[in-house]
């Protein structure tokens, strides 16, 4: 089960932009200026609000490539000699949600784009909850030592 | 002249609107909530749009003071003394409770400000007068971005922030480009959850008076304004009526590019630039100069967050994830080299 079964840059690339979503997510709240995160040399950006916004649909982006090629590469093939760890389907299944609130968010900001304010406050707030819930998850994987998402049948 | 055409548009404007109902002739919000409908149900999704003949105003006030009387009972009621906040340096409580009176910029407790720009133009002076307030853009960043959504544009075109989720960090105010919600400390949800690390209040603007919408009534400002300066309908509407009003003037428009377009037109016969130049700035009294739109990267972006899956699905039919780094039989790894097998074991202990 320890072994990873499948090339170990996605694995890493999954963990950079899963981190940086997290990171640049926790900045969507006011935080950085008040806990003088922005007086730390080199992170002057974490205070900038648009920054750390765009930067948040750019990790997003890569993790939605990484879980495209994931996925396919699980469809095609990967189903046939691995199986998802019980940490590793909770995981999926809560990183299924936060791309699909996600996405909404994404959509709901588009120009033209008008949902109903109840909605959106659901939104908001399972995208919240969710993360939580990932990181929450990932370091009971950790300490389970069960951090891989799938291991050999 | 000028006075027989306010009186008659004062007296017709109600009939103007129920006539509409009858006629089905427009999708005004008001003739909607007078259909009985809520004001999210726009029937043609179209957007409402004020437009303010600057020419018009005259400074008088009274819509100022319409709007604190029709949304005096939103204003906030803060308990003091407010809860201590750190860190003390940077958290500092924003109190407007005490100077409730204060009309010449925008406070929690004033939502609708009069500027006033003399100028000179073209060898003519002029005294422009500039009611501000929350502009109600198309793609607004202070609903956009907060992380709570607890600010939110309505079907109808007006953004409202609902003052029983906010918890009054302030970023709309930082996002918009003119500045315009304002904080009061010492109400509303953070109170409830964690006041001393997080939150500072409540932020209040403009809501452009939606309960009045929803009954059918227009917004305060528009009802109690004497010159007859600000008219409301759908978008296209409206800017057809503002550019024929420029045209006519000769004149400029400010609202339909800024930020993308807002939901708020200004008509004046002095260009906007000289009137931003002579109206007094500063905090709670916004500017106006010109606005890129600040969403405009998040809206590409987008397509790169569409695009990026369908990548990773190609790159996947492609072989790139195992047979690209010549590791083509997943689930085969324990052939690989003791090495591989150790940089593997590392990589998922960092794993989250």
């Amino acid at each position: 089960m320890r072994a990873r079964a499948y090339p170990v840059w996605i694995s890493r690339l999954f963990i950079f932009s899963v981190t940086m979503l997290a990171v640049t997510g926790m900045l969507q709240m006011p935080l950085a200026t008040r806990y003088y995160l922005t007086e730390v040399p080199g992170l002057a950006w974490t205070g900038d609000f648009f920054i750390v916004h765009r930067l948040h649909y750019l990790f997003a982006a890569l993790l939605l490539f990484i879980v495209g090629l994931a996925v396919t590469n699980w469809l095609l093939e990967w189903r046939d000699r691995l199986a998802l760890t019980p940490f590793g389907a909770a995981r999926a299944a809560i990183l299924g949600g936060l791309i699909v609130s996600g996405g909404l968010r994404v959509y709901r900001n588009l120009p033209g784009v008008t949902l109903d304010p109840a909605f959106i406050v659901t939104i908001e707030w399972v995208h919240l909850v969710l993360a939580m819930a990932l990181g929450a998850a990932a370091l009971a994987a950790l300490i389970r030592k069960s951090s891989a998402y799938a291991g050999p049948r | 002249m000028k006075k027989d055409s306010r009186r008659s548009f004062g007296v017709s404007r109600r009939g103007f609107l129920k006539a509409l109902v009858v006629a089905g002739a427009g999708a005004l919000v008001p003739s909607v909530g007078l259909a009985g409908a809520g004001a999210d149900a726009v029937p043609s999704g179209e957007e409402l749009v004020t437009l303010l003949d600057l020419s018009k105003c005259i400074g008088c006030g009274a819509c100022v003071e319409a709007c604190r009387e029709a949304n005096a009972p939103k204003f906030p009621e803060p308990e003091k003394p407010f809860p201590a906040m750190s860190p003390a340096s940077r958290a500092k409580p924003e109190d407007w409770s005490g100077r409730r009176d204060v009309d010449d910029r925008l406070t929690p407790y004033n939502w609708l400000s009069i500027q006033t720009a003399q100028v000179r133009y073209q060898g003519v002076d002029h005294v422009i007068n500039i009611p501000r307030r929350c502009m109600h853009c198309v793609n607004p960043p202070c609903a956009n971005m907060c992380p709570f959504g607890a600010a939110n544009k309505q079907a109808n075109g007006l953004t409202r922030i609902n003052d029983s989720l906010c918890l009054g960090g302030a970023k709309c105010r930082t996002v918009c480009p003119w500045h315009i919600p304002q904080r009061q400390s010492g109400v509303g949800l953070y109170l409830d959850l964690m006041p001393r690390f997080a939150g500072n209040g409540v932020m209040y603007k403009c809501d452009r008076c939606y309960q009045r919408i929803d009954q059918g009534e227009l917004p305060a400002c528009i009802v109690e304004c004497p010159e007859g300066v600000q008219t409301i309908g759908p978008r296209r509407e409206m800017i057809a009526r503002a550019r024929t009003l420029a045209d006519e003037m000769n004149g400029f428009i400010y609202g339909l590019t800024e930020n993308g377009g807002t939901n708020t037109l200004y008509v004046s016969p002095v260009p906007f630039d000289l009137l931003d130049a002579a109206v007094e700035q500063g905090k709670g009294r916004p500017h106006l100069k010109p606005v890129a739109d600040v969403m405009a990267d998040e809206t590409n972006l987008a397509t790169a967050t569409l695009l990026a899956p369908v990548a990773g699905i190609a790159a996947g039919f492609l072989g790139l994830g195992a047979r690209l780094l010549g590791r083509d039989k997943p689930g085969l790894r324990d052939e690989e080299s003791h090495e591989e097998k150790r940089e593997s074991d590392k990589g998922e202990s960092d794993a989250s």
